[in-house]
């Protein structure tokens, strides 16, 4: 953790907060830890309960600071310089009874000395005739109510919406809501995406810097603007989920944090604009996609396909909360995430691969085609109707995208081609497609997939008519959206 | 990492304060709110449960109630990144009915739910 101004963790006058004197009680204090810490073991018990305590509460801390002195980056600050009064404190004097309340009332009285500071100087300054621009300095109640539970809900909106701006390039708006919203170290955000820790930083800096530039208030988007910015929320909640979920490498450990991280964020959101229907639609999609992390990927870690799944493995009770989002999400309006939602509701509901609902399936992907059209979302209704109606239906769609620029180095439009070509027992072109498949993708298990394909396919074709598995796929992978920018995993691709 | 955290009371001296629901419910909906809170349930005394055995090969039913005064009355499932996050959560619970219920006593338990990540491809 890094403090903004390490002399203020030592600063005496915290040790007699009053609000802290009175909150902490010695008898229960040390109590919280014993058997476990030790007093003054700054890397022991304490430090993790000090650091769990931060991740409770830290997006309500800095979304109430926020709003006290209108700058996320100063917010951000404030907060972090009571973690560090924590961090020196609680080892010795044990874990307050109400740590999270302690945490918010020393960030309080921090902002509220940097108010005094700065209206002071201001007022200086006016004395001394400058023209200054100043907004209302609030007044001294403001400030003492300015933490309290009535108005946190706004403010942590607030925090997502400023997090989450349009202002900020995507990655600096995913950087700044896993740091602000999710608690997470810069290091952790690195590790999880794979990058640098000095560009987290970076990105991390240059999108406080760009809210501060562009004077972007910290404020509850205008009812004509909410659509576009909770767009961008979504979307950045979306590829967080996605980065996690798409990653079948198993190689890093964080990314399953970053799925459960994305559906954490999912989940408060939910909370704070019940009324959205998307909200809950996208909560849905990611609950219920999330319920098959454990069935997806086999014991060596290669990818497996919805219908090859152990449906055992499913994840009931997550099933169970994204069918109570949908819920939620039809009965108050029927968007993009919510279609996707009902389209993965579909695979979940079924208790085997071939009882799958592909009519409801295919009916669903042609709304989400008038939704949000796409040539991804095409090929995808394409799957849904080759197993619905048959296979020569799918593949008249699935030509009809042959020319689209944005599938031209696609490697599921062949692989889906292939796969309707060999159930249609055209086997040679089956196998070429597959081929073509391999070639294009970038992703090591993905082209041995493609290639296993290819052999089945060819296989078939030299056995002319014998059963083959070739015939009786779907399709896999994850693809990409509509956007072109948010990576989507196709709902029937598992 | 999902946590499941077992409340058993182990003195009960007077009937449950009338706040102290309110305060439950209240701590519930912030447990929610931040996103850690999957599910949650109380649980009816052991005398309108049973348990089951298999001993020396033989497989026995007993009714509640159980002969020990420890009731599991509740329990939570939390979705959290550690331990701790758990650990305090079920702290705050407890420390509920410290502060509203005179004279009781109980015990809680955070025991950790295997999930996606035990089951990771060793690479």
């Amino acid at each position: 953790m890094t403090a903004t101004d390490p002399d203020q963790a030592t600063d005496p006058g915290q040790a007699t907060d009053p609000d802290q004197a009175t909150g902490r009680d010695q008898a229960t204090g040390p109590d919280r830890v014993a058997g476990s810490g030790q007093a003054g073991d700054p890397d022991g018990a304490t430090r993790r309960t000090i650091e769990a305590v931060w991740r409770i509460e830290s997006a309500r801390i800095i979304a109430g600071l926020a709003r006290l002195v209108q700058d996320v980056g100063l917010a951000e600050e404030l907060a972090q310089d009571a973690l560090v009064v924590a961090l020196e404190q609680w080892p010795r004097a044990g874990v307050p009874p109400n740590p999270g309340g302690w945490l918010v009332s020393t960030a309080k009285h921090r902002a509220i000395d940097l108010l005094r500071r700065r209206t002071t100087y201001q007022r200086k300054l006016r004395e001394l005739g400058r023209e200054i621009e100043s907004r209302s300095e609030p007044t001294d109640p403001d400030l003492a109510a300015v933490l309290d539970d009535g108005q946190i809900d706004d403010d942590l909106l607030r925090l997502v919406f400023t997090a989450c701006h349009p202002v900020l390039p995507t990655e600096g708006r995913v950087a700044l809501t896993l740091r602000l919203l999710g608690g997470l170290r810069t290091d952790e955000i690195a590790r999880a995406f794979l990058v640098p820790e000095s560009t987290v930083g970076q990105r991390i800096t240059r999108a406080k810097r760009t809210l501060a530039a562009k004077r972007v208030p910290f404020e509850l988007p205008a009812r004509t603007e909410l659509a576009d910015r909770l767009a961008s929320v979504f979307e950045v909640i979306y590829l967080v989920f996605n980065e996690g979920y798409s990653a079948t490498t198993g190689d890093d450990w964080m990314r399953p944090t970053l799925c459960a991280e994305a559906l954490r964020l999912g989940r408060i959101l939910a909370r704070l604009m019940p009324q959205q229907a998307e909200v809950h639609g996208l909560l849905a999609l990611m609950e219920i996609q999330a319920s098959r992390i454990r069935a997806r990927t086999g014991p060596s870690g290669e990818p497996i396909l919805l219908p090859d799944q152990d449906r055992r493995l499913w994840d009931r009770l997550l099933i169970r909360r994204g069918l109570e989002a949908l819920d939620r999400a039809e009965a108050l309006g029927i968007g993009p995430y919510t279609l996707q939602a009902a389209i993965a509701a579909c695979h979940a509901r079924a208790r085997s691969a071939d009882q799958t609902d592909w009519v409801r399936i295919a009916a669903l992907y042609r709304v989400l085609v008038h939704v949000s059209p796409s040539p991804i979302v095409e090929l995808n209704r394409a799957v849904a109707v080759g197993m619905a109606s048959g296979p020569a239906d799918g593949l008249e769609i699935v030509d009809e995208l042959a020319d689209e620029p944005v599938l031209a180095s696609y490697p599921l439009l062949p692989a889906v081609r292939g796969d309707l070509l060999g159930r249609l027992g055209r086997y040679d072109e089956a196998r070429q497609e597959f081929e073509r498949a391999a070639e294009l993708t970038r992703n090591a298990r993905e082209r041995k997939l493609f290639l296993d394909r290819a052999a089945e396919a060819a296989a078939a074709a030299a056995g002319a008519g014998r059963h083959s598995r070739a015939g009786n796929n779907t399709t896999p992978g994850s693809i990409d959206s509509a956007s072109g920018r948010t990576r989507v995993v196709d709902p029937t691709a598992g | 990492m999902r946590y499941l955290a077992l409340l058993r009371a182990t003195r009960i001296t007077s009937p449950p304060p009338p706040g102290l629901m309110e305060a439950i419910m209240q701590l519930g909906e912030e447990a929610t709110a931040a996103g850690a809170l999957l599910d949650t349930g109380g649980l009816a005394p052991s005398a309108e449960g049973a348990r089951m055995q298999v001993s020396a090969g033989k497989l026995s039913v007993t009714d509640g109630p159980f002969a020990e005064t420890k009731e599991t009355i509740s329990y939570a499932l939390y979705e959290v990144r550690a331990k701790e996050e758990a650990v305090e959560w079920t702290s705050r619970f407890m420390q509920l009915h410290r502060d509203l219920w005179e004279g009781w006593e109980g015990e809680g338990e955070v025991l950790r739910v295997y999930g996606p990540e035990d089951f990771a491809p060793q690479s």
